[in-house]
């Protein structure tokens, strides 16, 4: 039964997974010439015919990527904005979500409009404004400039939001009538139940911000702040066509995180696509 | 009776006053709790959206962040000024066309890729959902740089191919013709798998029962697909397409990295003339083009749910 044909299925045939294997080959061969072309001199780099595995492997790009680019403080910086970012949203956004979702407070209708807005407006809409806003509060070039804007993104208050909608009432009840407080009924029994939903949001917020590009590039000005890709790409702005072997490596060192974690986390990508995407 | 009354009612008296007295510490407690989302929509929302809507129509430069004294209103010139501003109208072109383009290609095949991998392709589907997702999640600006290298012109991956097979490939992000299409194809090739995805769902969600009364009323595969599946993905497409354009209607890592708006002006975008404009100082200029971005992505949008709602 549970195996059985649906009109409209082609099960199981092989040419199916021949053009999924071959649409993954295109997908996934650029990142993989990106990181075997790190490895690479940069005379082999711009060979031609190219050469699939490197011939003469070199770490002679990462080592460039330390000193040309000094990529120990651009890691430094993105782990630091990453991490500050995440532990901000997980707390920020799960303390709203709680709020609109299990308490009762005058405006709380007019709050959900606020964050319903902040989703609404593109980021591009406002980035100008914003950065006269940071320049004023004196923020420009401080991690504070870089962080604060998204350190309680609207999306992760949606998702805390929903999950809290769907843990029983009841919970909040007993504690009351135990005498729990209402931040310790938070913080104590609400909290730890969303684990599930901390982990999703924690990773998209951590992928976000170490991806995140434009706003870093305007805020952070000193070599000092700047994130691994604002490094890379002004060091790709900078010099078009030399020294591709850096940039290749300081790329594979931007995406090799972000495989990591997706691999190991797989699960609550998936989720956090289905709860943020279609519910 | 009566003797049981009177305490009942001094006991609901006092548990109104109980009642409330928690309401109210609810009511405080959800304050407290939405205070520093609040503080900072405040902050970096609501204030710089004002400031922009004030920005549009002052001679506001960077120069003058440190002399505010120094900015003049000038009305709606800077808006008269967008108006003849032939570079912003080919980056708004280019950005059109990019999303024109990128966006139905992008749905098509990760539709037939969702189609695919819900066809009882059970082994390997965690691998391919891994691997088309792989260019979603990861930093556009590596995706940039390894894309210029695949299309260089001389020693690119694509072109070496090409030059196997006996073609002189063309010079992709040097050319006129072919830069703005290989941005296109980049575009689709990193966005596939976030469509896929949430088709994949989508149709996982649709009840076998559907189809087995169709199957029932003699309905066959290609029937099926049509007034079953199609009907029923309408949310998932509403929803790729509104995410797909909005995110698309602002690409500006590509060209930023990949083109600098090159050749000519036929890869610069709205985002990128934005970020231009606010690197040569004129921030009021900028906000004002920003304010013409917002209007074609707020119009695209409730055009989108027009169509997609009346059908």
């Amino acid at each position: 039964m549970a195996t059985g044909t649906r009109p409209g299925e082609y099960r199981g045939q092989p040419w199916i997974y021949g053009v999924l294997v071959v649409g993954l080959v295109v997908v996934c061969l650029p990142f993989v010439w990106m990181v075997f072309s790190s490895f690479k001199p940069e005379d082999e780099i711009w060979r031609f015919p190219p050469t699939f595995l490197p011939e003469r492997p070199t770490t002679a790009n990462y080592a460039d990527l330390l000193t040309q680019l000094d990529f120990g403080r651009l890691a430094f910086n993105s782990v630091l904005i990453a991490l500050v970012s995440t532990a901000g949203n997980l707390l920020f956004c799960s303390m709203l979500g709680y709020a609109l979702a299990k308490l009762d407070f005058p405006g709380k209708r007019l709050v959900f409009g606020l964050v319903m807005s902040k989703l609404m407006i593109p980021g591009m809409v406002l980035v100008i404004p914003t950065f006269v806003v940071v320049a004023a509060l004196g923020l420009i070039n401080t991690y504070a400039g870089i962080i604060l804007p998204g350190l309680a993104g609207p999306m992760g208050v949606f998702m805390m939001r929903q999950f809290m909608l769907g843990l029983p009432d009841d919970l909040a009840e007993a504690a009351r009538i135990d005498g729990a407080g209402e931040y310790r009924i938070f913080f104590r029994i609400f909290l730890p139940l969303c684990k599930p939903a901390l982990a999703t949001l924690g990773i998209l917020t951590f992928l976000g911000s170490w991806n995140s590009f434009l706003w870093p590039l305007m805020v952070a000005q000193d070599k000092d702040l700047f994130t691994l890709p604002v490094g890379v790409a002004l060091f790709a702005f900078d010099h078009q066509n030399t020294d591709y072997g850096v940039l290749l490596a300081g790329s594979t060192m931007l995406v090799l995180p972000v495989i990591a974690v997706f691999l190991f986390f797989q699960r609550h990508f998936v989720q956090g696509i289905a709860t943020t995407g279609l519910k | 009776m009566a003797t049981a009354t009177l305490p009942e009612s001094a006991r609901r008296a006092a548990g109104a006053r109980a009642r409330s007295s928690d309401r109210t510490r609810r009511a405080v407690a959800g304050w407290v709790f939405a205070l520093p989302f609040v503080l900072l929509y405040a902050a970096f929302e609501l204030f710089p959206l004002i400031v922009s809507v004030v920005m549009s129509f002052t001679d506001m430069r960077s120069t003058d962040l440190r002399d505010p004294l120094n900015i003049n209103t000038v009305g709606l010139d800077n808006f008269a000024r967008i108006l003849g501003d032939a570079k912003f109208w080919q980056a708004t072109w280019n950005t059109l066309v990019f999303v024109a383009f990128s966006v139905p290609f992008t749905l098509a095949i990760g539709l037939a890729l969702g189609i695919a991998l819900n066809s009882g392709v059970r082994r390997l589907r965690a691998v391919f959902r891994i691997g088309f997702y792989l260019p979603v999640i990861s930093s556009g600006v590596a995706v940039a740089v390894i894309w210029r290298y695949l299309l260089s012109t001389d020693a690119g991956l694509i072109n070496s191919a090409l030059r196997l097979a006996g073609i002189d490939g063309p010079a992709w992000l040097n050319d006129t013709r072919t830069a703005l299409p290989s941005l296109i194809a980049m575009a689709v090739w990193r966005h596939v798998g976030f469509a896929m995805v949430i088709f994949l769902a989508a149709l996982q969600g649709i009840p076998r029962e559907l189809y087995e009364a169709a199957e029932i009323d003699g309905a066959g595969r290609r029937q099926a697909f049509r007034h079953v599946t199609l009907p029923l993905l309408r949310p998932a497409v509403l929803f790729i397409v509104v995410i797909s354009v909005i995110g698309n209607l602002q690409f500006f890592e590509e060209p930023f990295i990949m083109t600098q708006g090159g050749p000519l002006d036929t890869t610069t975008s709205i985002s990128y003339q934005i970020y231009t404009t606010f690197g040569f100082g004129q921030y009021g200029y900028a906000a004002a083009m920003s304010w013409v971005l917002f209007v074609i992505i707020a119009c695209l949008t409730l055009l989108q749910f027009r169509l997609m709602r009346e059908k």
